[in-house]
């Protein structure tokens, strides 16, 4: 036991006094005495407009506390005050209130000055009242993540029939459609992930986070799901297929919401319109494992809910507390869901194909470049 | 798809040119359109709670947060309107008097408004440097040392040789050195001076700018002897004024070429916390310079009142009479002369009326009161 500390506490102990030694003859300090100008950084997380005026969410992200010292508010310096007060050490954040008589649908910019003069901008782009948490938003929002969500995906799975009638080469066809919308799926979230791990602030290495929260939740997954041993088919596989894709609808309606909660959502019908067709082939995913079996209503309500009720979820942490760094981790781990399951699918065909059935090579190739059409058709549906 | 989570930032254009598409897809739910007409919010309370002083009223919320300390910057921006420096004054075999000064240039941070610091060059730790006060036909002299970190030099807008300049290559001192200016003032009028070391703008607006006097001799006016007399600083004539000296000016502290803080005297909205007390009984004078960086004008406009105004302040009579508002250039300077005798008491705003200006930080008060202690 001594031993086991001693092996820890010295290396411990040696990179202590290297950091204490740093300080004492820091060796970038300029030679002639000073320091550099400290570096600061802000970053608006959230803003809130109300009949208050405007309230935003700063983080500090600089080598050295911020002040922010004075507000400017469309080119005029503005009365303010910030919960909590004081200069703000790295990564801390505070509620900055602005007694502003901001103006409906139109566009408001914000500069932030620190004590060194330093800048920072954040425009409101379409004014809007931020909607508060109430029945009435709160219903509009559900309602909202049932259409992006839950439709779709009870929708796609209207196709079983169809698809059952089809017989092998069908179920081939299917499986192979979902890897191709999973594939689609998964790069998509991951650009949005690191997207909105650029507008995170820089100091909390969102993007760096994206990656190792998506990979660990795929072996995290890969292992739970093969707890058993055996690898995933039929109904747990379909399981597996509607949580990844729920992850993923989660995301959409975080999105979805956060813009509703900005103005943005002048669109919000058209947007929803469109998610909604995109998200049909995502049914058929969600099926397409059960096509040798013979599944109960009960399931498949089941599996549709558990793909699409998500949705609804997001919608409300979107419009209601809407965080750049927690949205891009929760996209991660939608991404590192959709890997695992791509990668399960793709052994069950492989199994398929190694068993020398090269007759269901070509339909598994048709599958694939369905499933990335489909998305791709239907996502130019979604406005950009 | 990627991308879309732009949505967030649309710009407004953007959206009401889809309202159409908006209106199209209303029955999904959470279109525009769901919102009915434009919700109604109740207007917002613009003057925060604990804000007290009576004069925040006259502006709602639109004022810089807190106050800047005197004592920190080494200087008031209250005593700056009416601190003269007339030198060490002493009487040359001619007779003739002679004014020296001592300036001293360092690098300096200063707070320019409530919390923001500004890494300025000074003259004598101060920005705007010493009001330096001459009459008319005296011997200036100033021992200019240079203690900053970049060449200095101090040029004067008066008549003087080439050698006193007070540029690059004539009068200009580096960092250690120092040289003395010296040249009779001519002509009367309110002037300036400047550092003139290249790069100009940043010399300028970094703060190594001031105001210089030169107060008309009333023996050399004999036709207008009085008005030169209420020019001539302690004289029995210019006891019936109240003067002040306001350089309107302007610091871009990112360095972006804008200017994040405008004022008169360097402290934004300084007036504005802190109102100028005016004896309604005694006439105004007010010795105005636009040093502002970056932007090609300022200006000065007068609430509730109208003023007369000399361009340059080299003229006994009024350039300009019965104006409220007035422009000048970058250098250019002129006098305002007005009386508030007839005019109740209260608190009577003066500002800038390039409204950007105002909005950032130059707008002030005079508290015009029956008797000024």
């Amino acid at each position: 036991m001594m031993r086991a500390i001693a092996q820890i506490g010295g290396p411990v102990a040696a990179i202590l006094m290297l950091i204490a030694i740093f300080f004492a003859y820091e060796p970038l300090r300029r030679p002639f005495g000073g320091t550099p100008p400290p570096v600061e950084a802000l970053t608006v997380e959230r803003a809130v407009l109300d009949e208050n005026g405007i309230a935003l969410k700063v983080r500090a992200d600089g080598t050295e506390p911020v002040t922010i010292a004075q507000v400017q508010v469309d080119g005029a310096y503005w009365q303010f005050s910030q919960d909590p007060p004081g200069a703000r050490p790295r990564l801390a954040s505070a509620w900055i209130k602005i007694p502003y008589p901001w103006v409906e649908g139109e566009t408001h910019k914000i500069v932030l000055v620190t004590r060194n003069g330093l800048t920072f901008e954040h425009e409101i782009a379409v004014a809007w009242p931020t909607p508060k948490v109430g029945a009435t938003e709160l219903g509009r929002l559900t309602l909202g993540g049932l259409f992006v969500g839950v439709l779709p995906v009870a929708l796609g799975m209207l196709f079983y029939p169809a698809l059952r009638a089809g017989g092998p080469l069908a179920f081939r066809f299917a499986l192979a459609l979902t890897i191709g919308l999973l594939a689609f799926l998964l790069i998509d979230m991951l650009e949005e992930a690191l997207e909105l791990a650029g507008r995170a602030a820089s100091g909390l290495n969102t993007a760096l986070l994206v990656w190792a929260v998506a990979g660990l939740t795929c072996l995290l997954l890969f292992g739970l799901a093969r707890a058993g041993g055996a690898p995933l088919e039929g109904t747990a596989l379909a399981v597996s297929i509607a949580l990844a894709i729920g992850l993923h609808n989660l995301g959409e309606g975080l999105a979805i919401g956060s813009a509703f909660a900005t103005g943005a959502a002048a669109l919000g019908g058209y947007l929803l319109l469109g998610f909604t067709l995109h998200n049909v082939t995502e049914g058929i995913g969600i099926v397409a494992p059960l096509l040798d079996r013979r599944p109960g209503l009960l399931l498949l309500a089941a599996l549709a809910a558990l793909a699409g009720l998500p949705a609804v979820l997001g919608m409300w942490l979107g419009a209601f507390a809407f965080s750049s760094h927690f949205a891009a981790l929760a996209l991660a781990i939608g991404a590192g869901a959709i890997l695992q399951v791509m990668i399960e699918v793709g052994l069950l065909l492989g199994r398929d194909l190694a068993q020398g059935a090269a007759r269901f090579f070509p339909i598994t190739l048709a599958g694939l470049a369905s499933g990335v059409a489909l998305m791709y058709v239907t996502a130019l549906l979604v406005p950009v | 798809m990627t991308g879309w989570w732009r949505w967030i930032e649309l710009s407004r254009r953007s959206v009401l040119g889809a309202g159409g598409l908006a209106l199209a897809a209303g029955a999904v739910g959470i279109a525009r359109g769901d919102y009915g007409d434009p919700v109604p919010h109740a207007p917002v309370k613009t003057v925060p709670a604990g804000v007290a002083s009576p004069h925040h009223a006259a502006h709602g919320g639109m004022l810089t947060v807190g106050e800047v300390d005197p004592a920190r910057n080494g200087f008031d921006p209250t005593r700056i309107l009416t601190d003269w420096d007339r030198g060490r004054a002493s009487t040359l075999a001619d007779g003739r008097t002679l004014r020296e000064f001592d300036i001293i240039a360092e690098d300096k941070e200063i707070e320019i408004a409530p919390g923001i610091v500004f890494p300025a060059w000074t003259y004598n730790g101060r920005v705007p440097g010493p009001t330096m006060r001459v009459t008319e036909g005296d011997r200036v002299r100033i021992r200019f040392a240079n203690a900053g970190s970049h060449p200095h030099s101090m040029h004067f807008h008066g008549i003087h040789a080439a050698r006193m300049d007070g540029v690059p290559g004539a009068g200009e001192a580096v960092p250690g050195e120092s040289f003395v200016y010296e040249f009779d003032a001519f002509p009367f009028g309110c002037h300036l001076y400047h550092c003139h070391s290249v790069p100009l703008k940043r010399h300028i607006h970094k703060g190594l700018y001031g105001v210089f006097i030169v107060d008309p001799d009333p023996a050399r006016h004999p036709e207008m002897v009085e008005a030169a007399s209420a020019r001539l600083l302690a004289s029995a004539d210019n006891a019936a004024w109240q003067e002040f000296v306001m350089v309107m000016n302007g610091f871009d502290t990112n360095f972006d070429e804008e200017n994040e803080v405008y004022a008169a005297n360097t402290i934004a909205h300084a007036y504005a916390h802190k109102p100028i007390p005016i004896d309604r009984a005694r006439k105004v004078r007010i010795y105005l310079v636009n040093v502002t960086e970056f932007d090609p004008i300022n200006s000065f406009h007068l609430h509730a009142n109208f003023f007369d105004y000399y361009d340059t302040g080299t003229t006994l009579t009024p350039t300009l009479k019965t104006v409220d508002t007035i422009m000048q250039c970058q250098a250019q300077r002129g006098i305002l002369e007005f009386s508030y005798a007839e005019h109740e008491p209260g608190l009577y705003m003066f500002h800038a009326h390039q409204s950007e200006f105002v909005e950032l930080g130059w707008m002030g008060f005079f508290d015009v009161r029956d008797a000024v202690a």
